[in-house]
């Protein structure tokens, strides 16, 4: 077996410890390193969101010694800050929906770290990602990442930004087993995180109110709530509190006069004009991307049937792609809803990963400014 | 099925073959481990009255004893801790307190910018809570305070000053400071005035009567003793206000039962390393010199932190910048080739900060987070040192390639 010299990151939770022991246990030369991402780690937080806490830090210690690899603590928090935290506030700010965990992989875990880890002579970083790499010999030359075999658990969404240099460089020994099979085999090897509760949210945004610590980094701005002719309706403290597809929260003081619920089917940063209006009027067909990357398939020339993921854990649409300039576009066999710009397109084979790029609009866009421009 | 029996088989990060870690803790003499071993099978609190209480009363006012004579101090001036950071604590908060209660004039606190953490954050504590007008004196780029500069910032306002904390030597650049010339100031002033004498009282003639000071903080780990021993030396007269309360054990200013067993070993600790002291000092300090010349050879732009080797610096310390690179992945990179070392500075969640000691004596942060310490002790020997300078170019070189990404 060809043994590697294995960085392990370990967030403190179950995922992590249960890869770095399968790695370590593969017979790799493997140390277990915890990002610290937080400039203040000292905040503890309540339950398991997050994972820069004094308290994972201290798990993934003791995982760590259990699995009996050396460990230590890299501060990422500066890196952090200015890739993805940063990034995720000015996405808000231009009316976009950014994935922050996604942004984690591609500029944290496997760009900064990566790189400190291949020139400090480390050959791989290892996650706990619940995802399959097939290895590059076994594909001819490309790593190929496909879903996990858990669907529920599917992490390939927000690893699908990797290049193939990235993947080369990286490897997810969870992605042939369940969640249930992970958490046994914790218990198993003694791992005290066996039950640790899964973490979610955003780990940066403490209390969970993503509205509330946009409006601290963003200061309230105001703006008009309107329907599809354009009417207002009601006025709101910030554009950037407003997900496309979102029902909840909008505070419109009356009922539509169909009386059916209404969504956010726009948000204009530009004026912070909130657009809203019946569930069908976020159906989308076609969608524009940019920054393409091709990771299970050479890039292709003409139009590609393969299926779409369009936000994380969300349904994959039966969908042709094909390349416009140097960005990509997708025709959907049936409708989506709720799609955001800022997301990501992830194209599938099967459970197999093409590729992915970043959505920038939709024909519900178009269609949106084309009623503009017919309401003015 | 996975067995976790089969993780212990593995490589642990604890097995390192060379130890450059002294300052840290340094490995207990044997007399000391058959010292404590031997007491701790043995019954009885050193403040009972009976049979088993007098037998442990004897151990523990013989350790004083023993303490005493080595570091210039009377038995009563010992006053027995849980270690250099209660120590520190006691100093410095029982000093301020004591002085205070006499005049509420009394409210600056003076101590240098490069103390350790105990005193550091005591003062620091002190003004936040207590009024306490927290004075931070300067240093030159050694990481020494000068007598003038003490007595500089005492004139400033002489009444006002209530206490006076200058460390022995530096823990992370070894830097030695001129007790008996301080202690001589602040005595001018009828100041007291407290050391925190933790890295110098293995290597150093330290002495409570020949320095001049008022209270000096010392630690058994140091020196070969167990983690969990130390003492505060403090003058007869002195007035100090306890920090811990209760039985009032310690003369009334350290309440707690007596640990005989560690107190002991601490006694052992002590008389060995003060005989064989002389000979250390200057065994270690060439193995110290042999390492820096070494290491400059194989670094040339590397910087050398702190005084010169000489009676200016601790005989175990080298503390070295290394332009261009991280401490922590030096520091990883060298424990995965078994060599055991420190960046010497204080770790947030292990997250390494850059030393408060280097920024005060005027280096730049890259400098202060580029650095290491290496600091050797009675178990150090050749070996150590030519595998360190085996590999530390090319340590260096890696780390180096790490931060230009």
């Amino acid at each position: 077996m060809n043994r590697l010299r294995v960085l392990a990151a370990m967030s403190g939770g179950v995922d992590s410890a249960v890869a770095a022991a399968r790695a370590a246990e593969a017979g790799h030369d493997v140390t277990g390193v915890h990002l610290a991402l937080s400039a203040n780690p000292a905040s503890y937080r309540s339950g398991a969101r997050g994972c820069c806490t004094l308290e994972d830090a201290r798990d993934a210690r003791r995982a760590a010694d259990v699995i009996g690899i050396p460990f230590y603590v890299w501060d990422m928090a500066e890196r952090f800050r200015e890739d993805v935290v940063r990034d995720f506030v000015e996405e808000y700010a231009r009316g976009n929906t950014p994935n922050p965990c996604l942004r984690c992989n591609e500029k944290i875990k496997f760009a900064a770290v990566l790189d400190r880890a291949v020139a400090l002579g480390f050959d791989v970083v290892c996650t706990g990602h619940h995802a399959r790499l097939a290895p590059a010999w076994r594909q001819g030359g490309a790593p190929r990442l496909a879903r996990s075999v858990d669907a529920a658990k599917d992490q390939s969404y927000v690893l699908a930004v990797l290049t193939s240099e990235q993947l080369g460089r990286a490897m997810f020994p969870l992605g042939g087993c369940t969640k249930d099979e992970v958490r046994r085999e914790a218990a198993a090897r003694v791992l005290a995180v066996a039950d640790k509760p899964d973490s979610h949210d955003v780990c940066f945004i403490a209390d969970g109110d993503t509205r509330k610590f946009l409006r601290g980094q963003l200061g309230e701005a105001p703006g008009q709530i309107v329907d599809e002719a354009g009417a207002v309706l009601g006025g709101h403290d910030g554009a950037y509190g407003f997900t496309v597809g979102q029902r909840r929260g909008l505070r419109i003081g009356y009922p539509a006069p169909d009386g059916r619920p209404r969504y956010v089917l726009d948000i204009s940063p530009a004026s912070g004009t909130v657009m809203v209006g019946p569930a069908e009027s976020l159906d989308v067909r076609e969608i524009e991307a940019r920054r393409p990357v091709w990771t299970g398939c050479p890039p292709p020339a003409g139009p590609v049937g393969c299926l779409v993921q369009l936000r994380a854990h969300g349904t994959a649409y039966p969908a042709i792609a094909w390349p416009d300039g140097a960005g990509l576009r997708i025709a959907l066999g049936t409708p989506a809803r709720g799609i955001a710009r800022g997301q990501a397109a992830v194209l599938y084979d099967g459970d197999t990963v093409l590729g992915s790029a970043t959505i920038t609009g939709t024909d519900r866009t178009a269609r949106a400014a084309i009623a503009a421009m017919d309401n003015a | 099925m996975v067995y976790p029996e089969n993780a212990s088989d593995r490589r642990s990060a604890g097995d390192s073959v060379v130890y450059l870690d002294h300052a840290a803790t340094t490995p207990m003499l044997p007399e000391a481990i058959s010292a404590m071993t031997e007491e701790l099978a043995r019954l009885g609190n050193p403040s009972s009255l009976h049979n088993q209480g007098r037998r442990a009363r004897r151990v523990v006012e013989e350790s004083r004893e023993q303490i005493a004579e080595a570091y210039g101090a009377r038995p009563s001036e010992v006053v027995f801790t849980s270690g250099g950071t209660e120590a520190d604590n006691l100093a410095v908060k029982g000093l301020f307190w004591a002085r205070r209660d006499a005049s509420r004039e009394f409210r600056r606190v003076l101590a240098t910018s490069v103390e350790h953490h105990a005193v550091l954050d005591s003062v620091g504590w002190l003004a936040d809570h207590e009024g306490a007008d927290a004075c931070w004196l300067p240093v030159d780029a050694a990481g020494a305070l000068s007598p003038e500069v003490l007595r500089e910032f005492i004139d400033r306002d002489p009444g006002g000053v209530a206490l006076i904390s200058v460390m022995w030597a530096n823990n992370e650049v070894g830097t030695v400071q001129p007790i008996a010339e301080l202690a001589a100031v602040a005595r001018d002033y009828q100041i007291p005035f407290h050391s925190d004498a933790v890295q110098a009282a293995g290597q150093l003639p330290v002495s409570l009567a020949g320095s001049g000071a008022t209270a000096l903080t010392i630690t058994g780990h140091k020196i070969g003793g167990p983690v969990g021993a130390g003492a505060l030396l403090l003058r007869r007269g002195a007035d100090l206000m306890p920090v811990l309360h209760g039985g009032g054990q310690e003369r009334d200013v350290r309440s707690g039962t007596l640990d005989a067993p560690a107190i002991r070993a601490f006694a052992t600790a002590v008389e060995i390393s003060r005989m064989r002291a002389d000979d250390e000092a200057k065994r270690v300090a060439a193995l110290r010199d042999d390492l820096i010349a070494r290491v400059l050879a194989q670094v040339p732009d590397a910087l050398l932190n702190g005084s010169p080797p000489g009676p200016g610096r601790l005989p175990g310390n080298a503390h070295f910048s290394f332009p261009g690179c991280e401490g922590d992945a030096l520091l990883m990179l060298l424990d995965a080739r078994g060599i055991s070392c420190s960046t010497g500075s204080a770790c947030t969640a292990g997250v390494a900060q850059p030393s408060h000691v280097l920024l005060a004596m005027g280096a730049d942060e890259a400098r202060a987070r580029g650095s290491l310490r290496f600091s050797l002790g009675h178990t150090s020997a050749q070996h150590d040192v030519d595998a360190l300078a085996a590999v530390i170019g090319e340590v260096v070189e890696r780390a180096r390639r790490a931060t230009a990404r």
